[in-house]
């Protein structure tokens, strides 16, 4: 099944930076799709539209058609401005590239959304805060310390945390922009293993910080070049037959 | 050779910076010597006037003797008045300001008028308070019509104060909340005022400590010359100390120094406790930030 359905989208910023033109792309449910290319090619700013946080952003011009697929086929229009964008993004978690923690205890940066939403019962909270962190194998480090404020972890215990957090209000999707590029080799691991665990989940869209890694994580991978979609395919395929010569140059580091 | 240059350069350079430092130093230490002194003479002077009768008694004899109670409680009164007066509107607007206004030709020019508000001359706000809160709104000399006045006086620093504070705070913390489904409404405030507190709260003592010092927005407002009983209600004028200082120091024939600056040192008191305070509650509020 399709998660997400993007048809015919363009987007343009009115300082005219960073636009998209005409994607459309297909993301499967339960999978990871790599959204890859070098910078200001418009992959953030597609992840921005999903969850409505380009709403934040000076937008002039939008067109086009994206779709958040439930799992009993009905269909939402992310688009809709009568959309309720509150509810949309506890549906459509997302993790940023620096680990922003809340200037809160662990605990409270993992009931914060679901705090937001109105969820008051003590017992539900806690077994959010322990079921996000050991999705996102955060759990073993800290759960003799929830009550320290988390700027004390180190920058990949941070990082699992916000993917934590995203996770506490069990969404659907979850949008990850380069969420490993502050880190550590060990700690990039950590992250891309609990990836491959939460895909049985989630539909999982990320933006890679290396080829390697869009090659080492992708189950789809889309080519994303000056606000346009190049090339879409299984992730193997595009790493290893690329059909568009540009794909290829990239790829073999020929440019960006 | 040219080591042996380059060292006496060096350590030519290494003296004159020395000398720029101290000739900096000595004029920073200059700036402080003009409030050392005048707090020094205010307490050589006025301390010998402080006692319990005198800060707890009424005025006697033509006020040349007896305490300045009355004036002491209407100075704490008005600017109680001041903040109930203040705080709501001053951070409401500093939410509007940091918060929802678009950066466009409407939101300068509120910015450009509160900058202005600041720049207006106390006795100004005091004829202000006399025609609109006095007058028209019929308040009479009064606390309220008083504490509206240094109110509006205060406004500026504490909108401007507050808006800076809550820019301080990332904006990442703003798109973290926002993406995890909470609202603007709701981001404010759990997030900008909480972690903006300190600076607003810092901001509204700063504006108090000018209003509780200000003699002028009050005179023609709700301050007394005499009163032979405490107010007993906001309707009521009152006695203050900045306007009794400049009463028994230029209406009271034969009145003594010390009580003039037994007055003075209060009021001295009371400002910088005030001003000491908003030190304290900042300082320990930068220990405590966590970004």
């Amino acid at each position: 099944m399709n998660k997400i359905s993007i048809e015919n989208f363009s987007l343009r910023y009115s300082d005219g930076t960073e636009s998209l033109r005409d994607i459309s792309l297909d993301i499967p449910a339960n999978s990871i799709t790599v959204l890859f290319g070098p910078a200001g090619g418009g992959k953030s700013t597609m992840l921005r539209v999903l969850n409505r946080l380009n709403d934040l952003a000076d937008v002039v011009h939008i067109a086009g058609r994206v779709i958040l697929r439930e799992t009993d086929g009905s269909e939402i229009d992310i688009l809709d401005p009568k959309l309720d964008v509150t509810n949309l993004r506890r549906r459509i978690g997302m993790v940023f590239a620096r680990p922003i923690v809340l200037p809160f205890s662990i605990r409270e940066n993992l009931t914060y959304g679901l705090k937001m939403a109105g969820e008051r019962d003590s017992q539900r909270l806690d077994r959010a805060v322990e079921v996000s962190l050991q999705q996102a194998a955060l759990w073993e480090e800290v759960e003799d310390r929830l009550d320290d404020p988390a700027v004390k972890l180190s920058g990949g215990q941070q990082q699992r945390l916000c993917i934590a957090r995203s996770l506490a209000l069990e969404p659907e999707v979850i949008l990850l922009d380069e969420p490993t590029s502050g880190l550590d080799p060990i700690s990039t691991t950590k992250v891309e293993a609990s990836l491959q665990g939460l895909k049985e989940l989630y539909t999982i869209i990320l933006v890679p910080h290396s080829i390697q890694q869009a090659a080492r994580t992708a189950d789809k991978a889309a080519f994303f070049l000056q606000g346009e979609l190049i090339e879409y395919t299984d992730g193997r395929e595009i790493f290893i037959t690329p059909k568009d010569t540009r794909t290829q140059d990239y790829i073999e580091g020929r440019f960006g | 050779m040219m080591d042996k240059s380059l060292k006496s350069t060096s350590a030519r350079r290494n003296r004159n910076q020395r000398i720029g430092f101290a000739a900096l130093g000595a004029i920073s230490i200059l700036t402080v010597v003009p409030i050392l002194m005048i707090v020094v003479y205010i307490f050589v002077q006025g301390f010998p006037a402080i006692s319990w009768e005198f800060l707890t008694g009424f005025p006697e004899d033509g006020m040349r003797s007896g305490g300045i109670f009355p004036a002491i409680l209407g100075t704490v009164v008005l600017t109680f008045g001041t903040a109930i007066a203040v705080v709501p509107l001053g951070i409401a607007a500093a939410v509007y300001l940091a918060e929802y206004a678009a950066d466009n030709g409407r939101t300068r020019a509120i910015r450009l008028a509160i900058i202005n508000l600041a720049g207006i001359p106390s006795v100004v706000y005091g004829l202000f308070g006399l025609g609109i809160f006095v007058l028209a709104l019929q308040f009479g000399t009064s606390i309220l019509a008083a504490s509206l006045t240094l109110g509006i006086m205060t406004l500026p620093i504490v909108i401007s104060t507050a808006e800076e504070a809550m820019r301080t705070v990332p904006n990442e913390f703003r798109v973290v909340s926002i993406s995890l489904g909470a609202t603007k409404w709701q981001t404010i405030r759990r997030i900008v005022l909480p972690q903006s507190q300190p600076g607003i709260i810092t901001g509204i003592i700063l504006g108090l400590e000018r209003a509780a010092g200000e003699t002028a927005p009050i005179l023609f407002t709700g301050a007394a010359f005499y009163l032979p009983t405490l107010p007993s209600t906001p309707l009521d004028p009152t006695m203050a100390l900045p306007y009794h200082l400049y009463v028994i120091a230029t209406q009271v024939p034969g009145m003594p120094t010390e009580i003039q600056y037994g007055t003075a040192l209060v009021l001295l008191v009371i400002v910088l406790g005030l001003n000491l305070l908003a030190t304290i509650i900042r300082s320990r509020a930068r220990a405590r930030r966590q970004w």
